[in-house]
């Protein structure tokens, strides 16, 4: 199926693309983060950090219907297209904001490629409000779909399930398990009975992850073919990672440059000065390449589901290392003051560079997109 | 390829793709040269001009021009038409200079009379161009040109020397920059149409690193330019150069410009297809992690400029009008050049062999490539001063001068 020339990108995803920006810039989500996270700076002696975000925000969101938004219409959802999920997702990178909104949208695309009356039921759960995260990773953090160290016995869950993202903003679980050397998808409540929760302390303060540990746990089977599920939703988990990286960068960027406008040393803005001039240049190219090769990878998956994989590889690797590029040449341009605790330079620095690891970086994805070349 | 495209447009694309396929010209007895700006050869010069000619009678250049500058009128039909000709892979239009640079100038900044009579023979490749910007103390800093013009009457008497001048030698006009006056660097500039077969004009080539020599230095010895051939008012040169140089750089592709032959896609396609089968120590380069990630690095590089492209018509994503515009030339050159450096990489020993070597890969193409792609890294405003406007002009970053 041929794709759109732009994108899918129209009117009423411009619109909600606006709405989506002007929310983020009216809620304040980094402002409402250090006050949360007050006191827990210090690594050595700092107190347990709390995975919180601002929870009124969350209900407007799903007020104005963004975790319906990729939720079929027969789940009683918008039935909107990997795009505009995008488009969304990227304006929630800008804002570096907490909130479990990726993590739903992400277990959406993957219940959607499972064709169950149980996937549906969560489906529609998700669509009126319920948050969701996948629990799909194993202790050694691999990336394949098959890494899961849970494994099903009598019909319960078992075992521990690794780096679990936003687990204390989340209510639904999305767990891989494996089955007699079968991979199996399962969904459950996060407070369900066997359920034993351990928060990881991360670096990236907007985001919050974990261990999850079941002990006999019963939970719906969503899909018995888990890994192809799981393969099948790929190319749209990597795509939102990287679209919410496009978005973190491209803040970056502006910061930086702004920076370089009113920062004057030896009587001039340093924007005046090649050496700083140039790199500040070569993030926007970084960046311009990352937003072009998310859309064009939203494009492909929503049009084009044979060449997904190779499009969606592309954007995580491209978006991976825009990501390590733009975060450490913001910090380094910003000089002493981006090096600080208070500067949101080091907020945006540490939530881009966990999202270069997620799903594997460049290097990883390179040697994936290989396979389509 | 697009849902959004019309009837009309869909229509004009089977015209352009059955016409070229079935016009593609007879190769020449000697190779083309890689682009247009490498052409020493009369056989290729005639064999180019009469190319452009048919392309023009056809439809393809000033597809989207008023019939009365000679053009065919069209709306909309202009990037299609560039489009099939990059991707049929024939020759390119010789006239690049006229195609990319004149007649953008000429249609915002030329007088009615300029554009009657100087747009047709552009398009049809009857007149060739050539561009006497830079001088020998006026590179980066182009600013600083020294070529005064001094009016005599309804004449301009004009000396000096310009230098790179791509094509000189088969040139009929120039897009000259003179001083007008020497008091006021930037407003003493004026933009003329240099009559390169005028008396006072000695054109010497000069041998690059390929031993190409497409590009000159002209000497200009009080060569007589009427006023009827200036461009927009006196001291407004420098803007109108500016203007040729970036926000009217998009034009360029306006007009139906192709310069060279080689597409970024099928340079990333033949080197993936090389690493397939060439081996070094028993093994394939392509099952080499080393060389493997960088084609595929490159490879997608090559897949953002294509899809910054196609985002261009996609105004709420694009961050400003010139943003990705401005990016064009600098991201392009860079990722060419670094192309050739793999595929030398790849070759290996091999890369030694230049061309006309019967033992040399390609025709030693890659190699005389690699050398080639420093034209797109120096010249029409060097990677460094793209870097600068880029910063200036879009992020609004303190000028460097």
């Amino acid at each position: 199926m041929a794709q759109p020339r732009d994108f899918g990108f129209g009117e009423e995803q411009e619109m909600l693309k606006d709405q989506a920006r002007r929310f983020m810039e009216d809620k304040q989500p980094i402002s409402f983060l250090r006050d949360t996270i007050k006191g827990t700076e210090d690594p050595n002696h700092g107190a347990e950090r709390p995975g919180s975000f601002d929870q009124a925000a969350w209900q407007e969101m799903v007020e104005l219907g963004w975790t319906a938004l990729a939720v079929p219409e027969a789940a009683g959802g918008v039935g909107m297209d990997l795009v505009t999920a995008v488009a969304v997702i990227e304006e929630v990178g800008r804002a570096a904001m907490p909130t479990p909104l990726t993590s739903t949208i992400q277990a959406t695309f993957v219940l959607r490629e499972a064709d169950s009356e149980a996937a549906n039921t969560v489906l529609q759960e998700i669509a009126e409000g319920q948050s969701a995260t996948l629990a799909t990773c194993g202790a050694d953090g691999s990336l394949e779909t098959d890494s899961t160290d849970v494994t099903v016995t009598n019909g319960q869950l078992n075992g521990t399930a690794w780096f679990v993202q936003d687990l204390q903003k989340v209510g639904k679980l999305i767990v891989a398990a494996n089955d007699a050397g079968t991979v199996k998808l399962y969904a459950v409540d996060i407070n369900a009975a066997g359920i034993e929760l351990a928060f990881d302390r991360i670096v990236d303060l907007t985001r919050d992850q974990g261990r999850v540990t079941f002990t006999n746990v019963d939970a719906a089977l969503v899909a018995d073919n888990g890994e192809q599920v799981l393969n099948n939703a790929l190319p749209a988990l990597l795509t939102l990672v990287a679209a919410d990286i496009a978005g973190g960068c491209e803040w970056l960027l502006q910061a930086t440059a702004e920076y370089a406008k009113v920062r004057k040393q030896f009587d001039r803005p340093i924007g005046f000065f090649q050496a700083v001039k140039h790199p500040i240049v070569n993030m926007m190219i970084s960046t311009d390449q990352t937003r072009s090769l998310v859309y064009a990878a939203a494009a492909t998956f929503d049009n084009e589901r044979e060449n997904a994989h190779k499009a969606a590889h592309l954007a995580k690797s491209n978006a991976s290392d825009t990501a390590e590029f733009c975060a450490n040449r913001a910090t380094q341009l910003h000089g002493g003051i981006g090096f600080t605790w208070e500067h949101d330079v080091q907020i945006y620095h540490k939530r881009v560079m966990h999202s270069q690891q997620l799903f594997g970086d460049g290097y990883y994805q390179r040697a994936c997109a290989a396979e389509y070349l | 390829m697009s849902t959004s495209e019309t009837a009309t447009q869909k229509e004009f694309r089977d015209y352009c793709r059955n016409w070229l396929e079935e016009h593609r010209p007879p190769p020449t007895s000697v190779p083309l040269p890689q682009a247009a700006y490498e052409v020493t050869l009369e056989d290729h010069r005639q064999y180019l001009v009469d190319w452009q000619a048919k392309c023009y009678e056809a439809g393809f250049i000033a597809t989207d021009v008023d019939k009365a500058y000679g053009g065919h009128g069209h709306t909309g039909l202009q990037q299609i038409a560039s489009a099939e000709v990059r991707r049929a892979n024939v020759p390119y239009f010789i006239n690049w200079i006229g195609l990319g640079m004149a007649a953008p100038t000429l249609l915002v900044h030329g007088t009615e009379a300029q554009k009657t009579t100087y747009l047709p023979p552009i398009f049809s490749g009857e007149e060739l161009w050539c561009q006497g910007f830079s001088e020998p103390g006026a590179g980066s800093d182009l600013v600083s040109l020294q070529t005064s013009a001094i009016k005599d009457g309804d004449n301009w008497v004009v000396n000096g020397s310009k230098v790179w001048t791509s094509l000189g030698h088969f040139a009929k006009w120039m897009l000259l920059l003179a001083r007008t006056d020497k008091n006021d660097k930037y407003n003493g500039i004026t933009y003329f149409i240099g009559p390169m077969e005028a008396e006072g004009v000695t054109v010497q080539p000069i041998h690059k690193m390929t031993g190409e020599s497409g590009f000159n230095e002209v000497f200009l010895e009080d060569v007589i330019v009427p006023d009827h051939m200036r461009i927009d008012e006196v001291g407004t040169g420098w803007k109108v150069a500016m203007s040729t140089l970036t926000s009217e750089r998009g034009a360029a592709a306006g007009v139906g410009a192709v310069a060279s032959s080689d597409s970024p896609y099928a340079a990333i396609e033949q080197l993936i297809a090389l690493a397939k089968t060439k081996k070094r120590d028993g093994k394939l380069l392509w099952d080499n992690p080393l060389w493997r990630d960088k084609l595929v690095k490159l490879y997608e590089r090559v897949e953002a400029s294509s899809q910054n492209f196609r985002r261009l018509g996609v105004n709420s994503l694009n961050g400003g009008a010139m943003r990705i515009p401005l990016q064009g030339k600098l991201t392009g050159s860079e990722m060419g050049q670094e192309l050739h450096q793999l595929a030398l990489s790849m070759l290996g020993l091999e890369a030694s062999l230049y061309v006309r070597d019967p033992n040399a890969t390609d025709d030693g193409k890659w190699m005389l490539g690699y050398m080639n792609t420093y034209t797109g890294t120096i010249s029409g405003g060097s990677s460094e001063i793209q870097r600068n406007i880029l910063g200036e002009r879009v992020l609004g970053l303190p000028k460097t001068k």
